[in-house]
């Protein structure tokens, strides 16, 4: 798209553009470049010689047990993270939006965790649940319940899973509103007049119309949990115990600044750039396309 | 229940959205609330698990020691001020940053015809593609290459780029109607007057609206300060929590630890409920 009327510069668009172009090409494109060079390449111990080996590398990561497991922790982590957090805010945007008194407040009360970094989300959760200072995390253990999420793994997923939920709704919320203010009232007041009750008007009126939300929430949802988490981690539970809560990220990092393996690493890196741009991809498909299977 | 009246029956089911939205309000403020009162208390009561619920005495010896102090009772940190300037820093460079530079470019590719202007807007659009985290090691060898290890343009320039800011720009001003322009051009006004005089002043509401968003984006970064700051004087307060937390035991000074996790949470906080509206309706936008 273009407009009709236009300025006819010839190098002053080139001048606005550079800035943003030679950050782009310093520090996107050129590094996107290296790993995937990095990620067919094999160099030797000392760094100096660098040997193609096409697919070597990706062979050997993705026939590593460990990062088959990493991948299922992330299935796990990412589902369970996207559901979650998506049905609370589902739920509480509903509430909100309906007719009650102070929903303005509500709302305010509702959306500030937004502005919390997960990695804060993170060590709030710890000041609750830890189980020597944790006010609910002693009394998980002086119920009987033997509660160390830095011991147990299904423990320590269990507390990932929830802080880094517990962040993201605000984020849900905030959407699923926009979305429930775009629903014309008079719809909604004709089903009422036609006799349907809350629930139906909710599973056939609201809900399909709010699927272009959903599904728009569920991609952002997925890179969320699958990138942004790290902090989440890297405060918790530092991928442990074992690897009961490392994610592809993690071991990206883990692999390349701990291990310093640069090869494995890139191809790691070059997977998940695989992901993000078939997610991107999918998001940009059914946006264009506003589904609501209504 | 047969004992209910009709609008008895009617009031109690009305009460149910409340309960179940105060529930979510309380799950969302409790871990804040504790660590409200956490920072208002002493290292030990803290660590025998027996924090109350009422907040101590303490507060200005922890606020004051974090606030300035470089150690605590059992190790030393970064004092929360150098931080806090670290994080401040890292958060407007990138928020104004991207701002900047994405109103630049999208004022080029939206007004201007030229060659490559197509092969520009895509190249910029993949950086969508691209977070940091995916590119991560690449992207700190050339920074390391650079020099920028431990300073504020590697802390933040390689995060400036904005592919969303640049995209939300170029909508907008796509809606700037070509009469506006033409009457400019008659007046005798260039590309950057017509920018300057024009474009900027209505493009205020999307400045403050990308603002909020960019400015939480900054504060809230994480993954790549780890890397590039190694020095006690670059740290930024997000980073200081995790790194005075440790491995977590209960000898640790958490009065000083609750304390700066209070004083980290806030500038955001402040920034999202006093900018509310614009907040909202830049999330919906950018996104969109």
């Amino acid at each position: 798209m273009q407009r009709r009327v236009i300025f006819d510069n010839k190098l002053l668009p080139y001048l606005l553009l550079a800035p943003q172009v030679a950050v782009t090409l310093v520090f996107f494109i050129w590094p996107a470049a290296q790993a995937i060079w990095q990620s067919v390449h094999i160099q030797d111990a000392f760094g100096l010689r660098s040997e193609f080996v096409w697919f070597e590398n990706f062979q050997v990561v993705l026939s590593d047990p460990n990062y088959v497991g990493t991948v299922k922790t992330t299935a796990i982590f990412s589902v369970a993270v996207t559901a979650l957090s998506l049905g609370v805010a589902l739920l509480l945007a509903v509430l909100a939006d309906s007719k009650i008194k102070g929903a303005r407040a509500y709302k305010t009360l509702l959306i500030w965790p937004y502005a919390l970094a997960p990695a804060v989300a993170a060590v709030l959760w710890m000041f609750i649940f830890n189980p020597e200072i944790g006010s609910l995390g002693r009394l998980l253990n002086r119920l009987g319940y033997d509660w160390d999420y830095r011991l147990n793994g299904d423990q320590a997923l269990t507390m990932v899973v929830l802080a880094a939920s517990w962040k993201q709704v605000s984020y849900n919320f905030i959407f699923f509103l926009a979305g429930l203010q775009a629903i014309p009232r008079s719809v909604m007041e004709a089903a009422s007049i036609d006799g349907a009750g809350p629930a139906r008007r909710f599973w056939s009126i609201t809900f399909p119309l709010l699927s272009p939300t959903t599904f728009f929430l569920l991609v952002v949802d997925m890179v969320y949990a699958f990138f942004e988490t790290f902090g989440t981690i890297h405060a918790l539970t530092q991928g442990g115990p074992g690897k009961a809560t490392e994610t592809l990220i993690f071991r990206v990092y883990q692999d390349g600044v701990v291990n310093n393996d640069l090869g494995g690493s890139s191809a790691q890196s070059v997977i998940l750039m695989v992901i993000v741009i078939a997610l991107t991809a999918v998001q940009f498909r059914f946006v264009e396309r506003k589904v609501h299977y209504a | 229940m047969t004992t209910l009246s009709q609008s008895g029956g009617r009031r109690l089911i009305d009460l149910v959205p409340h309960i179940v939205l105060i529930v979510g309000v309380l799950i969302f403020a409790f871990p804040i609330y504790v660590t409200l009162i956490g920072s208002t208390w002493d290292s030990a009561t803290i660590g025998r698990g027996n924090l109350p619920l009422t907040p101590g005495g303490e507060a200005l010896v922890n606020y004051g020691q974090a606030w300035s102090e470089s150690h605590g009772a059992r190790a030393s940190y970064t004092p929360v001020r150098v931080m806090l300037l670290n994080s401040l820093v890292m958060a407007l460079t990138i928020a104004l940053g991207k701002i900047a530079i994405s109103i630049i470019s999208a004022y080029a590719v939206a007004f201007f015809r030229f060659p490559f202007r197509m092969a520009f807007f895509w190249m910029i659009f993949i950086t969508l593609m691209l977070p940091v985290e995916v590119r991560i090691i690449p992207t700190y060898k050339v920074v390391a290459d650079l020099g920028l290890i431990d300073s504020y343009a590697g802390l933040t320039i390689p995060l400036i780029a904005s592919a969303t800011a640049t995209l939300l720009f170029r909508q907008f001003f796509l809606t700037i109607p070509d009469e506006l322009v033409e009457a400019a051009k008659i007046d005798g006004a260039g590309a950057l007057r017509f920018f300057v005089d024009v474009v900027l002043p209505l493009s205020k509401t999307n400045i403050a609206a990308l603002f909020v968003i960019l400015f939480i984006y900054g504060w809230n970064q994480y993954l790549w300060p780890l890397l590039i700051t190694n020095s006690a004087d670059m740290e930024t307060i997000v980073i200081g929590i995790t790194k005075m937390i440790g491995t977590g035991e209960a000898a640790n000074d958490w009065n000083l630890i609750m304390a700066t996790t209070v004083l980290a949470m806030l500038p955001p906080i402040a920034v999202v409920v006093l900018m509310q509206r614009w907040f909202v309706k830049g999330l919906v936008d950018s996104e969109k």
